[in-house]
């Protein structure tokens, strides 16, 4: 259970204008927030400016401390994980050596193998294929895959990026299922960037959507979900 | 006929430690994607702290040991010193460290030790075995197989078996995917540094008392094979360095015992150009162009 607090964060690429500028937003306990803006609004940059995979000014706090500075390996120890966009299987390793690198500094011995053994009942296609290679993976296997690698370390925040993006409906459908389910019984923190509006909001309980940089509007999912001029301002439907 | 078992046994013996030598090169190029130019002059000071160890305290095992530990420290303070001054993003940088390394240490050994080569005794016996009155191979060499192969077995183990070689692996294959998951990644960087000059440090150790003996330059040749040896075998295939090993070493002894040593390089270069012209990428190029 976490609370993450963003103040006036900033991040600009090389010297080019910030695609970030002075970005407030506080995500509160076991809130399912759906991040929401047309491409280029900044979505992936905010995500790995939280992870430290990038520079930014303002300041982000995990349950209070100031991760300011902090590696990225140190800050996912720390409760925070992402899942990036693209998916991001090893190829070169087996779905359970994906797994087992997820959960190695979080579980040890028999914990570590309860740990795999649970993300294989929660994502069975995955079971199946637990010794294939990561390169033989389908679409929507990768995504599994990569969301259970998040969860096995039992992170307090989980942050994700766009990972609907190229999937069939239907496993959309299971996975977005999934993440609910999930947030839900363990009181997970979720911050869910997505183009995809319906998708996301049918499983926010929040949605705040980003436009060259900054909120324009940030409301329960219901009423976001209801409100066909604002869909249609930003996210061009 | 009555030398071939002879020649056959003494090239799979070369060809482990040219293995063991292309290995370290295939290590640190997977950990940091840097070939390692410096690497023959890093595992020759190692060898010369086995010497001093063994001279010092008469067991050639402690020498050995000194050796492993020199090679593991001496990767440490090169990844963690020089090369962390330079930018990485482009492979040049590092190669020219690893160049004016070189002559820092050579120069260095020379300074301190001479020039010249001192001859290094081999722990067993370098006369070959007689069955009936065939030679078949010596004590030596059969201590290099075993040793070579045994470390070879105990690496293969560590990267495909335990935690510390999944991470190894996965820092190298991922490394922004590997730091979301928590993995140290520089810390798998500063390993594979460490065992990578550890296996090169051991190959020259089991090198030198069959060469003209311990000099700064002793090491020199067998970092050009065992660079042509990884690259035949593909770079970031340990497996491609073992095949590519045994087979040019057992190469080498057939030529040299059959034809000529002066021939040996030229046959050897033969078949490593046939090699890369069928496959370019070595023997075991890595398959899987990687996207993210
Ligand atoms: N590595 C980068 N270098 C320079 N500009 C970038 C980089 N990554 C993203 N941008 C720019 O930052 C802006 C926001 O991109 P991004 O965060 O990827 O948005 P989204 O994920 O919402 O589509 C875009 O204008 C994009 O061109
Ligand atoms: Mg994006």
């Amino acid at each position: 259970m976490s609370t993450l607090t963003i103040e006036d964060l900033t991040v600009a690429y090389g010297d080019g204008a910030p695609v970030l500028d002075g970005l407030d937003l506080h995500i509160g306990d076991g809130t399912v927030l759906a991040l929401l803006g047309a491409n280029g609004a900044g979505k992936t940059t905010l995500l790995r400016a939280l992870t430290g995979l990038v520079p930014a000014g303002g300041r982000v706090l995990l349950d209070g401390a100031d991760l300011t500075g902090t590696a990225t390996e140190d800050r996912v120890r720390g409760g925070l994980a992402l899942v990036p966009e693209g998916r991001s299987t090893v190829v070169e390793l087996t779905v359970e050596e994906n797994l087992r690198l997820g959960a190695l500094w979080r579980h040890r011995g028999a914990a570590r193998r309860a740990a795999v053994a649970e993300m294989y009942e929660l994502f069975e296609p995955l079971a199946r294929r637990r010794h294939a290679p990561g390169h033989t993976l389908s679409g929507g296997e990768r995504q599994m895959l990569a969301l259970a690698r998040a969860l096995i370390a039992r992170p307090d925040v989980l942050l994700l990026d766009e990972p609907s993006l190229g999937l069939a409906p239907l496993v959309v459908a299971q996975l977005l299922g999934v993440l609910r389910e999930t947030a839900s019984r363990r009181g997970l923190t979720v911050l869910l960037a997505e183009q995809n509006v319906t998708g996301a909001l049918s499983v926010a309980d929040r949605g705040v959507v980003l436009s060259l940089g900054e909120v324009v509007a940030d409301r329960p999912a219901a009423a976001l979900a209801a409100d066909p001029a604002l869909r249609h301002a930003y996210l061009g439907f | 006929m009555d030398r071939l078992v002879f020649l056959l046994s003494t090239g799979l013996a070369r060809g482990a430690v040219l293995a063991l030598f292309a290995l370290s090169l295939v290590i640190v190029w997977r950990a940091a994607r840097v070939i390692n130019f410096a690497q023959a002059a890093m595992a020759i000071v190692a060898v010369y702290v086995a010497f001093a160890l063994t001279a010092a305290s008469g067991s050639y095992w402690l020498g050995l040991a000194g050796a492993l530990a020199a090679g593991a420290v001496l990767g440490a303070l090169v990844e963690r010193g020089p090369l962390k001054l330079v930018p990485r993003d482009t492979p040049l940088p590092g190669m020219i460290v690893a160049i004016g390394l070189v002559m820092v240490l050579q120069s260095g050994l020379a300074i301190a030790f001479g020039p010249d080569h001192r001859p290094v005794r081999a722990p067993f016996s370098q006369r070959p075995f007689l069955l009936g009155d065939i030679p078949v191979l010596s004590a030596y060499a059969l201590f290099v197989l075993l040793l070579a192969g045994g470390v070879m077995a105990v690496l293969a183990l560590l990267f495909g078996r335990t935690s510390l070689g999944l991470q190894l692996r996965a820092a190298a294959f991922a490394p922004e995917t590997s730091r979301l998951l928590g993995v140290r990644v520089p810390r798998m960087v500063t390993a594979g540094w460490m065992l990578s000059v550890a296996t090169a440090a051991l190959a020259a150790l089991l090198l030198v008392p069959t060469e003209l003996g311990l000099n700064p330059h002793a090491a020199d040749l067998l970092f050009v094979n065992a660079f042509a040896v990884a690259v035949v075998g593909g770079l970031d295939s340990p497996l491609g360095a073992l095949i590519a090993g045994l087979a040019v070493g057992v190469l080498v002894s057939l030529v040299t015992g059959y034809v000529s040593a002066a021939a040996a390089p030229l046959a050897v270069l033969g078949l490593l150009t046939a090699v890369l012209l069928v496959r370019p990428g070595g023997l075991f190029a890595a398959k899987e162009a990687r996207s993210a």
